[in-house]
């Protein structure tokens, strides 16, 4: 059986890579494979782990086994409930004349996302952010635990060279993207300086991309190697 | 033997990119299916005839190792396998490693996914990799797999503050409250150390919104290298640090071999991977060069005319 599953993967696989060459057949057979696959394993997941794993068992919980052996039992959830009709009224697009009903839950769960995101984004994603680069260039004021006094340490040179570029590729980041003065002078000089290290970063986000891209290359390349043609590794 | 097909292949290789620079420079037309051709070659060789090279743990990556090795022994930490079978080849190595050191350290290890497909790696992961290599460690004592929860963020939002509001028992339903390992747990704010996996949405991002930052937990994320450039910002602020692609985990793997010596004789497909990772972005590299050779000439060219 492992052998077939074997077989068929890389009969998938090499169907997948045949895109290469050109459109043909085998392709359009691995692509609607997977897709159909992928489809039904989510239909499947879901409904296990939602409408029956956490709606089913939470109304109607099962007894439980606990690591003593002991039998254990647990309350029926009812707060379930409103989760339930929620998602019933959301399927209720598919009625045209009532499918106006639908945009409540659409509405609670647009409410909710957004309020769960908005604190959180704007602590991490800002706060944090402009905490992190507003920092101390040359070094800074520590607790001496031996006279219980602050004494200045300072940083090393390679320190110091780290935290200028963070501070000046920050700064002539956010110039560059400053649309509302023109880019002349010293204004924009500090723009272009901006552009380089724009230009660096998506440098080192197209070398990162290369590297994930040729990862799944080399684990497909691994598995017909060895997986499917048998060489011994 | 393996030097032989080593050198065959790296002077296929080399006289195949001077074939096609002659061929671009006499304005000849190049194939795309010779340029794929070449990349399979570029990462088929190296995997056929190995090539190692010696990796040295960069900081970024060394900061999650310490902080694993530094932790005192029965400490909890947090695995989360938020990934597919496609982002698998690019990030399985470094949950490996990673799962392998905390155990070689006595801590205590919670097993869960954001991904529904990640429970199945996860468990594959285990039984195939993981366990093997040490036999003793028990279920529920030692480590546990809550699994998959469908959720996302909202996943997160709960177990801030209440895990087994969420997670009610683990994958095999034995409640959470008779775990030994959740005695002292009752939300992810007394975890020792959080290491989420992945690269997509929800994610290790997501761990360090909903959970690091609100609940000044230390989360450490492994994360597919597309996915990594966007992780630097948050470190070393709110991140202990990135292990990114393959080469943060042969890193990983190279580290855990110097430290503890014992882990040379288990499989470590990062530093595996890293041959074809280096000679097909050499082959990338001379494309890219051999396209601005024939750009610049061209031009000049025209200038003449």
């Amino acid at each position: 059986m492992e052998h077939f599953a074997v077989w068929v993967a890389a009969f998938l696989t090499l169907g997948i890579v045949s895109f290469l060459y050109k459109d043909n057949p085998w392709y359009k057979l691995s692509e609607a494979i997977f897709v159909g696959i992928s489809a039904g394993y989510w239909f499947v997941v879901l409904f296990w782990d939602n409408i029956y794993g956490k709606f089913w068992n939470g109304i109607f919980p099962e007894e439980l086994i606990d690591s003593a052996g002991n039998v254990v039992t647990r309350e029926p959830d009812y707060w379930l409930l409103v989760g339930a009709v929620l998602g019933t009224l959301m399927l209720l697009r598919l009625i045209p004349k009532i499918g106006w009903i639908s945009r409540w839950p659409l509405a609670f769960i647009i409410g909710c996302t957004s309020g769960l995101y908005l604190i959180n984004y704007f602590s991490s994603n800002m706060m944090r952010q402009v905490e992190a680069t507003i920092m101390p260039l040359v070094g800074h004021w520590v607790l001496d635990p031996a006279t219980s006094q602050n004494a200045f340490s300072a940083f090393s040179g390679a320190d110091i060279f780290s935290n200028l570029v963070l501070v000046i590729g920050t700064f002539t980041g956010l110039v560059y993207f400053y649309f509302s003065k023109e880019h002349r002078g010293a204004f924009g000089g500090t723009a272009k300086v901006g552009i380089f290290f724009i230009m660096i970063t998506f440098g080192a986000s197209f070398g990162y991309t290369v590297m994930s891209r040729m990862s799944l290359l080399i684990g497909r390349a691994d598995f017909l190697l060895f997986d499917w043609l048998g060489l011994v590794r | 033997m393996d030097n032989i097909g080593v050198i065959i292949s790296l002077i296929l290789i080399l006289g195949g990119l001077v074939t096609l620079l002659i061929r671009s420079l006499q304005a000849r037309e190049v194939d795309r299916r010779i340029i794929f051709l070449f990349i399979f070659l570029a990462v088929a060789a190296p995997i056929l005839f190995p090539m190692t090279f010696k990796e040295k743990a960069t900081q970024v990556v060394k900061s999650v190792f310490d902080k694993i090795e530094n932790l005192p022994e029965g400490s909890t930490v947090l695995l989360s396998f938020d990934f597919d079978p496609a982002m698998a080849p690019e990030v399985q190595p470094m949950a490996n490693a990673i799962s392998r050191h905390c155990f070689e350290k006595g801590h205590k290890i919670i097993f869960m996914s954001l991904w529904a497909t990640g429970q199945a790696l996860l468990s594959h992961s285990l039984s195939e990799f993981i366990l093997p290599g040490f036999p003793e460690k028990e279920n529920l004592v030692d480590y546990v797999s809550i699994g998959y929860k469908a959720g996302n963020e909202g996943v997160l939002n709960v177990i801030i503050t209440d895990i087994q509001k969420m997670f009610p028992t683990d994958v095999n339903s034995v409640p959470l409250d008779s775990i030994p390992i959740f005695d002292n747990i009752e939300s992810c704010k007394d975890l020792d150390f959080i290491m989420s996996i992945g690269g997509g949405k929800p994610g290790p991002k997501e761990w360090v919104l909903f959970v690091g930052d609100p609940g000044d937990v230390p989360v450490g994320v492994g994360v597919a290298a597309v996915v990594a450039p966007q992780m630097y910002p948050y470190y070393p602020g709110q991140i202990v640090g990135i292990l990114g692609g393959v080469k943060g985990a042969a890193e990983y793997e190279s580290e855990l071999i110097r430290v503890h010596p014992r882990f040379a004789e288990m499989d470590t497909p990062g530093l595996r991977m890293m041959g074809p990772q280096t000679l097909a972005h050499v082959v990338i590299m001379a494309f890219i060069v051999i396209g601005n050779v024939v750009f610049f000439r061209g031009r000049r060219r025209e200038k003449k005319e």
